[in-house]
């Protein structure tokens, strides 16, 4: 080593554009990790067995409960007695009428809701004296049951759809307002300042980075919002009955207890359930599952 | 060490690289003219005191300072994220490009659709779009990480695809604010060196931030030393090892511990009260 001249290995060693290529290709290879994913069957027996295995274990308890007469029998049927009632009205085509008056306007509500909640919680997320102004309210009204307005709505619009909505949107608008709010709020700073060195400020700014930066707290806001609204047209069809209105699921139920029909009450409440699960898995689920994965926040095992 | 000359005449900067040869024909890169920067109460102690500066185009710069010396506030004010309280800046050539310590790519878009975003904001149109982000990925050698999300990719990676978004951007300058600072130390060496290649090839002005003495020799034909509280520069160095340059290399060292010296004395002076 005594020997080495030092100026001349300075030169010598200086690695060649081959040379750091490839080391480069090196270090990505070392770096990446090819995910090997578990298959589908596999995936989807580990996420249908367990809840399967539980409404089982339910029905079970629901079975043993009548058979020792918990509660008197028109109080308590069996759940084969749901099973048929559900049955006859499903021959009578009536489930899908039902069905879709309430869907219908819960989809609608909760489009309502959207197009004002998004724009509104935008203003109260970017400007701070609509925040300062009104964001504990907001806040404030998510915490309101929203049953509480069915009164004054058919007080104000009447016993119609105009009250329904009223309602739907009461409960929906705050929570998908919540919802853009705390998404903007979680955006880092960096991705804002990133976009305006790219040229993205103002309008531009909003649409390439805020929005997307903020999509997964928007997410869960849009999640809660359609839970929120499905729960208040719920309420304002149990309490707002009337011919005039079409025959939705609240009116079914509002139905079975005029004729203390148990078992029409609880496929009611059965269909109400199954409506809020099943969008919440084939449509809220598998979204936000998609949004976190592409962005890297989802971990799985 | 006959290659550096002290307290150099800031507008005799060393010739430019590349094809780009354009250093003292025409307006510079960036220049910054008494530039003061005050955070909060304007009577208050301020951050950037005075600071002139001027970068020629092609020239490859290292602000060099410890902790609290305003360096990425600086960055910032030539950036235009801020402004300055006092003094003018004025940078030609479009707006500069800005790499941050974190790469600072959107997590939403692909990897060439990050590129391809700064291509739209510049207004490239869409057809051209692709292929001009498949140009600039594979001149940071990920012709292959396209498709990539940025968090399938690794620091290193996801560093040299924020570069080739600031590369996107038309702006001839490219302000880089610690970009490797958080990157192991063989991959920070291979990405000097394809910094150094990008740079000779693309003509780009280049301020790069950094408290690491040994890169910023490594790296540029200027390093700017600057005190802190409140943040001047202190002195000046003008490189001529040639490139490629390695970072173990004795000319590398040898400037390395004379500039450190330095850097600990201007450090030092802040415990003295």
């Amino acid at each position: 080593m005594a020997s080495t001249d030092l100026t001349k290995t300075a030169a010598a060693d200086v690695p060649s554009s081959d040379d750091v290529a490839g080391l480069e290709a090196g270090l990505d290879a070392l770096e990446t990790y090819e995910k090997d994913r578990a298959p589908l069957w596999r995936t989807a027996l580990g996420k249908i067995g367990p809840p399967i295995l539980a409404i089982a274990f339910m029905l079970l308890v629901w079975q043993i409960a009548y058979w020792a007469e918990v509660k008197p029998r028109y109080a308590l049927p069996s759940p084969a007695d749901v099973w048929d009632a559900f049955m006859v009205q499903w021959q009578a085509g009536e489930v899908h009428q039902i069905l879709w008056v309430s869907l219908e306007r819960a989809f609608l509500g909760f489009l309502m809701a959207i197009a004002i909640g998004t724009p509104l919680g935008l203003l109260v997320a970017r400007v701070r004296w609509v925040r300062a102004a009104i964001g504990p309210l907001l806040s404030g009204l998510q915490s309101l049951p929203s049953v509480a307005w069915v009164p004054p709505a058919v007080i104000w619009f009447g016993l119609n759809n105009s009250a329904i909505y009223a309602v739907v949107l009461l409960g929906a608008v705050p929570s998908i307002a919540q919802g853009i709010v705390s998404g903007v709020d979680q955006v880092p700073p960096l991705f804002i300042r990133a976009g305006r060195v790219l040229g993205a400020t103002g309008l531009l700014g909003v649409w390439h980075v805020l929005l997307p930066a903020s999509l997964p707290g928007y997410l869960a806001g849009l999640k809660q919002g359609w839970a929120f609204s499905w729960r208040s047209l719920m309420a304002a069809e149990l309490i707002a009955a009337s011919p005039d209105l079409g025959y939705g699921l609240g009116q079914l139920m509002n139905q079975g207890r005029d004729l203390g029909d148990m078992p029409m009450m609880l496929t009611a409440v059965f269909m109400i359930l199954l409506v809020g699960i099943g969008i919440e898995l084939l449509f809220f689920s598998p979204l936000e599952k998609l949004v976190l994965r592409q962005r890297g926040l989802l971990i799985s095992k | 060490m006959s290659q550096t000359v002290h307290e150099q005449p800031l507008t005799a900067a060393a010739p430019a690289a590349g094809e780009n040869g354009t250093a003292g024909t025409g307006a510079p890169a960036v220049r910054l003219s008494k530039v003061t920067k005050v955070f909060g109460r304007a009577d208050g102690a301020p951050v950037l005191d005075n600071i002139d500066l001027t970068v020629a185009p092609g020239e490859f710069v290292c602000l060099l300072g410890a902790s609290g010396c305003g360096k990425s506030t600086l960055l910032n004010l030539v950036a235009g994220l801020d402004k300055p309280s006092a003094g003018t800046i004025e940078v030609n050539g479009g707006r500069p490009a800005l790499m941050f310590q974190e790469h600072a790519l959107f997590p939403w878009l692909k990897a060439g659709k990050n590129v391809e975003l700064a291509l739209k904001l510049r207004g490239v149109p869409r057809e051209q779009r692709r292929e001009e982000a498949q140009k600039l990925l594979a001149l940071v050698r990920l012709d292959t990480a396209y498709e990539k999300r940025v968090h399938e990719l690794s620091g290193g990676m996801r560093q040299r695809v924020a570069l080739a978004r600031a590369l996107a951007q038309s702006g001839e300058v490219l302000l880089m604010d610690e970009p490797f600072a958080a990157l192991d130390a063989i991959t920070r060496d291979v990405l000097h060196d394809e910094l150094t290649r990008i740079w000779a090839d693309t003509g780009r002005s280049v301020v790069f931030v950094t408290h690491n003495v040994r890169e910023a020799v490594r790296l540029a034909q200027r390093v700017v030393l600057m005190s802190s509280r409140p943040g001047r520069i202190a002195r000046e160095w003008t490189i001529d090892i040639p490139q490629p340059r390695r970072i173990e290399s004795p000319d590398v060292s040898a400037l390395s511990i004379e500039i450190t010296e330095q850097l600990r004395g201007e450090i030092r002076r802040h415990g003295k009260h």
